[in-house]
């Protein structure tokens, strides 16, 4: 079944409204699918995801946003998020004064829409922190005060992972860290992922696909999709970068 | 207060209820007469209308202070001078009418008093309705009990404390208050008892176009130690309000005193209070302070640390919204060496609020070795609302460490995104936030209070976001 289906979407940035991003972009995903998309910088990338999010940076000028059957072109952020939405940012927040606890129980008690009793929750936060090799502790810390990139990452994956989406978009979530936490994102991801949801992966590198079961690798320049493949797609274009890619064309 | 949050209601204001009281007796206005008539009631002994008639004439000689928020339009002659509740003062709150405590109820006072206080006073207007101490604390020597009756009951503590701590010459309002002081609470904590659970007296303010003028006077004899904790509310009305309270508290040699204040006084509510503490050797006064209510507020605890090692901590947090100008701070006059002054201010304001922070430090020649660090932080939640800090330091030594930080902040954009991105919706999401600002202050609070001040910050929040 379609999940997400974006059509001729085209943006603008809010500060900068000469500057167009995205321009005509087409994307479907499909229930149980993951997807890659992949391109030089600037094209667009971090865009898309924020653009679905209805970020406050950018402005949409044509096109529609299709998830899960509503239509989310127009929807605030926080409606996005509660039919199902959800994304890893590249650059996570710091909330000083919020515990990581305090955190956690907000966005899954809006989740239900009720208040959950503190000590299943609990139990459910450490099985999944046990999973991602993340310290009970960090439940007291401030949250991501003070988190290396690496565990700001892991604490997005833990946040997933306790909400349950129908579709979760990972902007660059591998950038950045070493190869034992792309691990242990990637096996974060497997324990996330069924037949009924999806995973769009924003990357620059291959590493982060190694282990997951890629449908469809798309590569994004100047704000459209150019080209789309399968995981080989995403190899090839790290053996060879976009330019010999681009000149195919 | 409010020791629970009921999950799933709508957020009510609970302070915002209204009661229809007959009062017995209601003055307005400021004169000779109104006051021979306040003290006849009460039966005083003759010095202390004297004392009254003489803060009278003072008051009117005194003028407005030339700085802070302007409070010109206070007519004092449009001000319920005294308003008497239908009720005694009663020991058990069975005895108290059914319209005055079901607002108690609902602020929660007798149910807090029966799990975590040693003894609860609370008022309604301008008496004390309700005054009671635990058994085992009384016949230890603690003294808790109305202010009114302890001009008559102990004699030798008023006339070696009272006005002597905040004299009545200190400034205009004060002496208003002398004037028609009414209510308010008395404590003595005898040498070297240490009291395990708070004392807390709640003062509400029912009647439209009221003033309020409780004296509160604390005595925590030597090696010592209380927490008094003190809430203040009223419902808002179109007419002004005032609120002119004393507090005068004495920390004896190695004592400790926590006074702990929520103030959720309502927006027609002038709030000229004064409160002052002289600190003896190695004691320690601890002024917590959430200010939340009133139109203006203007309060800024004097601590007077004159024994060698005596100390001064301020924990403060004011949220001002849309026509409060809340003027608060800290004086503290370090007057013995080794003295420590130690203060973590924070304040939010929106639509148009105002929080001034105020610090007036004062170092004796003699008081070597003094250490004093403040820290002021500000949140703005649009661009709008004002916050400024107005340090002011007097130092006769050179052998001190001062510090004093202050900074300004935004809700930023991006936070609220991301917050929104996990499905809060615009006001859960700057609510988090603001409460993640005030928590290192809030953890301070007593615990229901803590909860308390995060409902509020809710409440303030509700709809104005976004």
């Amino acid at each position: 079944m379609e999940l997400l289906n974006i059509k001729d979407l085209a943006t603008i940035a809010s500060d900068d409204q000469n500057k167009k991003i995205l321009d005509g972009l087409n994307l479907t995903i499909n229930e149980g699918e993951i997807h890659v998309i992949m391109g030089p910088n600037g094209g667009g990338k971090s865009t898309l995801a924020n653009t679905i999010f209805n970020s406050y940076r950018y402005i949409k000028t044509n096109g529609s946003i299709i998830f899960n059957g509503e239509d989310i072109t127009n929807k605030s952020t926080d409606e996005i998020a509660r039919l199902g939405l959800f994304m890893s940012f590249q650059h996570p927040v710091e909330l000083p004064g919020v515990s990581e606890t305090n955190f956690l129980k907000a966005i899954k008690d809006k989740k239900n829409n009720e208040h959950q009793d503190v000590f299943a929750l609990q139990k459910e936060i450490k099985s999944k922190m046990e999973a991602l090799n993340i310290d009970y502790d960090y439940l007291k810390r401030e949250f991501n005060v003070g988190f290396s990139g690496g565990e700001k990452k892991k604490n997005e994956i833990l946040q997933m992972m306790l909400l349950n989406p129908k579709l979760v978009i990972l902007d660059e979530t591998d950038s950045g860290l070493d190869v034992d936490a792309i691990k242990t994102v990637v096996k974060g991801i497997n324990l996330y992922k069924n037949d009924n949801n999806a995973v769009l992966i924003i990357t620059h590198s291959t590493k982060i696909l190694e282990g997951l079961n890629v449908n469809q690798v798309h590569v994004l320049v100047n704000g459209k999709i150019v080209k789309t493949g399968d995981a080989n797609l995403a190899y090839q274009i790290e053996r060879e970068g976009y330019q010999s890619l681009l000149n195919e064309n | 207060m409010k020791t629970r949050v009921e999950e799933n209601t709508t957020l009510q204001n609970i302070y915002d209820i209204k009661t229809k009281h007959e009062f017995v007796d209601k003055e307005y206005g400021l004169t000779k007469e109104t006051i021979e008539k306040i003290s006849a009631s009460k039966n005083e002994p003759s010095w202390v209308l004297e004392f009254r008639l003489k803060a009278l004439e003072l008051f009117h000689e005194l003028k407005d202070p030339d700085w802070g928020p302007d409070i010109s339009y206070l007519d004092i002659n449009k001000i319920a001078t005294y308003v008497k509740p239908n009720s005694k003062e009663n020991k058990s709150w069975d005895d108290v009418p059914d319209e005055i405590k079901n607002v108690f109820d609902k602020l929660g006072i007798p149910e807090s008093e029966k799990e975590q206080m040693a003894g609860v006073g609370a008022q309604f207007d301008s008496e004390i309705i309700y005054h009671n101490l635990e058994d085992k604390l009384k016949e230890r020597g603690v003294i808790y009990c109305n202010f009114d009756k302890a001009i008559t009951l102990y004699p030798e503590l008023i006339a070696k404390y009272f006005a002597k701590i905040v004299p009545v010459t200190d400034h205009k309002y004060i002496a208003l208050h002398y004037a028609l002081f009414s209510g308010g609470s008395f404590i003595y904590i005898p040498k070297g008892i240490k009291l395990e659970l708070p004392l807390q007296s709640y003062f509400r303010l029912n009647e439209p176009g009221a003033g309020q003028f409780e004296h509160t006077l604390i005595i925590v004899d030597d090696d010592a130690s209380l927490e008094f904790i003190e809430g203040c509310s009223a419902p808002g009305y179109n007419d002004l309000n005032l609120h002119a309270g004393c507090v005068e508290l004495y920390v004896g040699k190695n004592a400790h005193l926590r006074f702990s204040t929520i103030e959720n006084w309502s927006k027609n509510l002038l709030n000229l209070n004064t409160k002052k503490c002289i600190v003896a050797e190695n004691g320690k006064i601890e002024w917590i302070m959430g200010s939340f209510g009133s139109k203006v507020s203007m309060l800024y605890p004097l601590s007077v640390l004159n024994g060698e090692y005596a100390k001064a901590s301020y924990t403060l947090l004011s949220f001002a919204g849309n026509g409060q100008n809340l003027d608060t701070g800290l004086k503290v006059i370090h007057n013995a060496p080794n003295t420590t002054l130690y203060c973590d201010s924070k304040s939010i304001s929106k639509d148009g609020g105002i929080c001034t922070f105020r610090s007036n430090v004062y170092v004796a020649k003699k008081a070597v070795n003094a250490n004093i660090a403040i820290s002021c932080e500000s949140l703005m939640l649009d661009s709008i609302s004002r916050s400024d800090t107005i340090p002011v330091s007097n130092i006769n030594n050179n052998q001190i460490l001062f510090s004093h930080e202050a900074s300004v902040g935004k809700i930023s954009p991006d936070m609220i995104y991301y917050l929104m991105s996990r499905g809060l919706s615009e006001k859960e999401a700057a609510a988090l936030i603001v409460e993640g600002f005030a928590e290192p202050i809030a953890k301070s609070f007593p615990v229901e209070y803590a909860v308390e001040m995060n409902r509020l910050i809710n409440l303030e929040l509700e709809g104005t976001i976004g």
